[in-house]
């Protein structure tokens, strides 16, 4: 019998005390450092309330002529950036302006009329919103727009 | 006043009673360097130890007035670098102390691959050196965003969503990080905590690692050198000969270091606004370009994976089989020692084209 590993008696394997001991102390170790580990990492998980205030369902962000035609504006829709695009056709288009390749915050650039971001290069089509150059792998998330009154009314689409 | 040979004797017994310290002290009398034609690699590990103590020094005076926090963070830095009196110098000495120490970390990791340093009995002190770079390039990653600048911002926020990329873990290692969601104030204590005390007791205690076993081997040995009869090999005792040479390389360092200081004092960008457009021609620190140059190739999609995953999956297992060169080149294949030069001459003419391409596209 080596160690005392395992005993047989009567045909029965049973346990050495070596083993137990040993199985007992890791057991032992393992659950007390989970005990110890768990509360730490819930202590570092970010808690998921956001601020009251970030949540917005939509958002006046000023009158038609603040926005001339072929100019885009950035701006914040609860806690994302948003940009709202007037077109030279008179089109008024919003998007979140997080950049779906690595969530830098895009703007209009009226020579190139495309959306772009400033990172890597991508490029978005300004009327869909549409990957059409670079790294980028989707197309923008869309908002809504409606003019109601003469004012530019952004809503979640 | 002057002590007596026998009063210092007498001191030195008494300190060799309680410390024991005579094998060190013999250890280190009996340590020698070899002398060869590449000798002058030899000098980089030390000067990034006096970088290193640069930026301990440094950083601590930072602390003095830098605020963790959203909205005072950029105006302390504005503080020190135009309200407090050498602020700028003591800042600029970190700015540019982490730079150099970077490129001194990064050369002296090409030297002992190059060398093939890492061969038996030396894998340990290969791959606490590796880690010991991640370690740096994280101060990097997370002392670059404490300034609260708007290229500081954004290099964040690209850090964080390349690493939530990851398939399974790296959603959760980057909102740990991030604090949540989006970039705010959690991200800045955290980052500020993981900067000033997670990372330097992570360094502090593998650096120890690697020292000792640096002093345990002796110094590596390329093999041209141990190749050469016994009479044939030079060495030197690194006491005093080596000492007073390494000394004069940390003056020539860091006398670099001030000139850089000097000439080209540490600015700071706009403020961050999260919600403000990424500024037209942002790029990353120089050491992330090359990284930054090769993800802006890769197209949308490659196959059925995001490009994105695609590529930081090509430099993590180029990156690994970097790592673990010890046990794949173990110096009794030719070709597999060759196969490992070679495989260093395409990463440094990689980082070497791809940082050039980036900066100046």
């Amino acid at each position: 019998m080596s160690d005392e590993e395992i005993e047989i008696i009567d045909g029965d394997k049973k346990i050495g005390r070596a083993t137990f001991v040993k199985t007992a102390v890791g057991g032992f170790a393992l659950l007390w450092g989970g005990m110890t580990l768990y509360p730490v990492y819930r202590y570092l998980c970010p808690n998921g309330e956001e601020d009251a205030s970030s949540k917005i369902a939509s958002l006046d962000i000023g009158k038609v002529s603040d926005f001339p035609a072929g100019s885009g504006k950035n701006f914040k829709f609860g806690s994302t950036p948003a940009l709202v695009i007037h077109t030279t056709q008179g089109d008024f288009h919003a998007f979140k302006a997080v950049c779906t390749h690595l969530g830098c915050t895009v703007q209009y650039r009226k020579e190139k009329n495309k959306i772009w971001c400033a990172c890597h290069g991508g490029a978005y089509d300004p009327d869909s919103g549409k990957n059409v150059a670079g790294p980028p792998p989707k197309p923008l998330m869309a908002l809504k727009v409606d003019i109601v009154n003469d004012r530019v009314i952004i809503s979640n689409a | 006043m002057f002590i007596g040979k026998r009063e210092k004797r007498k001191v030195l017994y008494w300190l060799e009673r309680r410390l024991h310290a005579s094998p060190l002290i013999e250890l280190a009398l009996h340590k020698r360097v070899p002398v060869h034609k590449h000798s002058v690699w030899y000098y980089f590990g030390g000067i990034s130890l006096l970088f290193l103590m640069v930026q301990i020094v440094t950083g601590i005076l930072l602390m003095v007035y830098y605020v963790p926090e959203l909205a005072s963070a950029h105006a302390s830095i504005l503080k020190i670098n135009s309200g407090v009196e050498f602020g700028w110098f003591i800042r600029s000495l970190h700015s540019w102390g982490a730079n150099l120490m970077i490129a001194v970390v990064f050369i002296h990791f090409f030297s002992a691959y190059f060398m093939k340093a890492y061969r038996k009995p030396r894998e340990l002190t290969w791959l606490t050196g590796v880690v010991l770079l991640v370690l740096c390039l994280g101060f990097g990653f997370t002392g670059y965003l404490l300034p609260w600048d708007e290229v500081s911002f954004f290099a964040t926020k690209i850090g964080l969503d390349i690493s939530s990329k990851v398939p399974v873990i790296g959603d959760i290692i980057a909102t740990m990080l991030r604090g949540g969601t989006s970039i705010g104030q959690s991200t800045l204590s955290r980052f500020f905590t993981i900067h000033v005390s997670v990372l330097p007791i992570l360094l502090m205690g593998l650096l120890s690692v690697h020292l000792a076993i640096v002093q345990a081997h002796g110094m590596s040995e390329p093999s041209d050198f141990t190749k050469q009869e016994d009479e044939e090999k030079k060495y030197e005792p690194f006491f005093p000969d080596f000492f007073f040479k390494d000394i004069l390389v940390w003056i020539l360092a860091g006398n670099l270091l001030f000139a850089l200081t000097m000439l080209a004092p540490w600015g700071i960008g706009p403020e961050a606004d999260p919600f403000a457009p990424a500024p037209i021609g942002i790029k990353p620190e120089w050491y992330f370009l090359a990284m930054f140059q090769f993800l802006k190739l890769v197209p949308p999609m490659i196959g059925p994976i995001e490009g994105e995953l695609f590529g930081i999956l090509v430099m993590t297992i180029f990156a690994g089989i970097l790592a673990a060169v010890p046990f794949w080149d173990t110096g009794e294949s030719k070709l597999k020692s060759d196969l490992a030069t070679a495989l260093g001459v395409i990463t440094v003419l990689f980082m070497v084209i791809f940082s050039v391409w980036g900066a100046m596209s």
